[in-house]
């Protein structure tokens, strides 16, 4: 059942569901991220539409630096701006930023410890017709293995606008993955946003289901935890509605930050089903995957599988071909929640 | 014009930092001993002349501010630092050591008076570059501070650098003065011979900078050189200051292979030797 405290959007499963890209959300962000503080600074590099810094650009254009198609100096630049006081979000495609600029971004952002904010759009193969050399899939591992970066995957238009608003107040640097093309609207204005917090979206686990004694605690007979990021939040979603009516509990969790992961809700909602299925367009090496197993492996191991990239490079194509070509669409965690069921 | 007694007073200093660099060094037992020693006397005319800044106050808003990119002289940077009252000289013995605030590459939360973190070469003017154009956001064309960065040549390799340098001739930040160390080595050899810079004035003047080429061992060049500089409204500046690695210890002069190593200990006395006698003009101590 949709989790009604998270009052996201009612018609999330009907077919003309709202879509609108995520970038847009930043761009909206931005724009009053920079009405609320004078300190914000924006640069880009020659994408300034594309990223959606245009908005900002066009109603502070002495606080927008054009940088040129310079990705390295953008990130430096930035933390220059941000040792004298200024809130500097940069944007980029992902691809460039952070991964052509991942040294400086180490190196001159969060080893300085300086409150950069780092935007990466068109991350992940829906980038589409512009092939692999576009899409960044490597994006969330680059970033969170870098001590001090915070990491954040909004999961639709009106959350990556919160987001950076959000990001605006915190002195952290900051990545915020972004994707170019339309998905769904998943959450509403009146849905609460906290960096760092995770929030159940879905849950069809009812107190009498949990029946079952397992290393003292109560699981439920046939149940999984599907944690997403990102737009594919949606398609758990689908899948989650879907496996409702064939007594199969779920729980959807919204894993937007990364890090810091939210470790009390995640294990609070694997605890309840004992088996996870991990989803998001990334590779599943070093993605957030890898993050919440990393924590789970340590603190209550259970079976998981991971919904990602299998570590290959993306091609041109339409976006919805490319997400069931990797493995990413709804037959593909309908098939992992299938698997996970099974294992021991 | 300094006056003669100003240029005595600036000498002393610069060679009390080179004895300390060397007796740094060789305690450290690791590092790099030619660009520090060949550094010193703009290293000296910056913290004991041409900056604005307070030992005993390091975060004053209002002070210039100095990054150093070539982050692998910090020596220089650390024992003028100490010498001109930022903290204790005897501390200087700590560098390279496990706790210590005077990282082998400068880390400013182990040091905090430092402006930035360096050492991974050539990003050090941009963030400079970042740092003059927030003044230029807030205050037009009258800025207050001038923001200074050290450049080695070596590190000119790196097209980050030449990223920043388009990006502020566009920008035209006067508030930006770079210096850059024209010492003629890194790593391998000869700057020349490794990746070739000359000409390396034309380089930067076609970038729309304001240009110098300075003697980086005469204090009344290097602070006039400054004075200039910061005279210059509307373009970025450059210094070239031409040096000569090793400075003040003849066997280590112009040697690529003094480029990153420290002296042994039998070195190390002799070069002590030499800067306490002044190259024997005077008596040691």
């Amino acid at each position: 059942m949709i989790n009604k405290d998270q009052k996201i959007n009612k018609r999330i499963f009907d077919k003309d569901c709202e879509q609108v890209p995520i970038r847009t959300g930043f761009g909206q962000g931005l724009l009053l991220a920079g009405e609320e503080n004078e300190k914000v600074v924006g640069l880009c590099t020659d994408l300034t539409e594309s990223t959606q810094m245009h908005l900002f650009r066009n109603k502070f254009p002495k606080r927008f630096i054009q940088m040129g198609i310079a990705e390295q100096n953008l990130a430096s630049v930035a933390s220059g701006l941000a040792a004298m006081g200024k809130i500097p979000f940069m944007t980029s495609y992902a691809m460039f930023s952070p991964g052509r600029n991942w040294e400086q971004i180490r190196t001159t952002i969060c080893y300085n410890n300086v409150p950069v904010k780092i935007a990466g759009s068109h991350a992940g193969v829906s980038v589409g017709p512009d092939g692999g050399t576009h899409q960044a899939i490597e994006d969330i591992a680059l970033t969170r293995v870098i001590p001090r970066m915070v990491v954040i995957s909004p999961c639709d238009a009106i959350e990556a606008r919160k987001a950076t608003l959000e990001a605006s107040r915190t002195k952290e640097p900051t990545y915020i993955r972004l994707a170019r093309e339309k998905t769904p609207v998943i959450t509403s204005e009146e849905t609460p946003f906290e960096i760092g917090k995770a929030q159940v979206f879905f849950d069809s686990i009812s107190r009498s289901d949990l029946d079952k004694e397992y290393q003292g605690l109560t699981l439920m007979k046939s149940g999984v935890t599907i944690i997403a990021t990102g737009a594919l939040v949606h398609k758990a979603l689908v899948v989650a509605e879907e496996f409702r009516h064939k007594d199969v509990g779920v729980i959807v969790i919204n894993l937007s930050t990364i890090k810091p992961l939210d470790e009390k809700t995640i294990l609070e909602n694997v605890k309840k089903t004992g088996r996870v299925v991990t989803v998001e367009e990334h590779q599943i090496a070093g993605g957030m995957g890898s993050a919440v197993s990393e924590f789970l492996a340590k603190t209550f191991p259970v079976p998981i599988e991971f919904v990602g990239v299998k570590d290959e490079f993306g091609q041109s194509g339409k976006p919805e071909e490319l997400i069931k070509y990797y493995g990413m669409d709804e037959v593909a965690i309908k098939s992992a929640v299938q698997r996970v069921l099974v294992r021991d | 014009m300094l006056s003669d007694d100003q240029i005595k007073s600036l000498e002393l200093h610069a060679n009390n930092i080179r004895e300390s660099i060397i007796e740094m060094l060789m305690e450290a037992g690791s590092g790099h001993t030619a660009g520090p020693l060949g550094m010193a006397d703009v290293f000296t005319a910056l913290y004991f002349h041409s900056l604005k800044h307070d030992p005993h106050n390091p975060f004053w808003e209002d002070r210039d501010r100095f990054v150093l990119s070539n982050g692998h002289i910090c020596p220089v940077l650390y024992a003028t630092m100490a010498h001109r009252g930022y903290f204790p000289v005897h501390e200087l013995l700590t560098l390279r050591k496990f706790g210590s605030h005077l990282q082998g590459h400068p880390h400013r939360e182990w040091f905090p008076a430092l402006e930035t973190s360096s050492g991974p070469l050539g990003s050090g003017l941009s963030q400079a570059l970042g740092m003059a154009l927030a003044d230029k956001i807030d205050k037009g064309e009258s800025w207050e501070r001038f923001i200074y960065c050290s450049l080695g040549d070596g590190e000119l390799d790196e097209g980050q650098n030449w990223e920043a340098i388009m990006l502020a001739g566009k920008e035209k930040v006067g508030n930006l003065i770079a210096i850059v160390d024209r010492n003629n080595i890194q790593i391998d050899g000869f700057t020349e011979d490794v990746m070739p810079l000359e000409p390396l004035n034309k380089k930067w003047e076609s970038f729309n900078w304001h240009v110098q080429e300075i003697d980086g061992h005469n204090f009344e060049e290097i602070i006039g050189a400054i004075d200039r500089a910061k005279a210059v409204q509307n373009q970025p500046s450059v210094i070239i200051a031409r040096t000569i690695p090793g400075k003040g210890v003849p066997m280590f002069e112009r040697k690529p292979e003094w480029h990153g190593k420290p002296p042994s200990k039998e070195e190390g006395e002799k070069a002590l030797e030499i800067l306490r006698t002044l190259g024997g003009r005077i008596k040691g101590e």
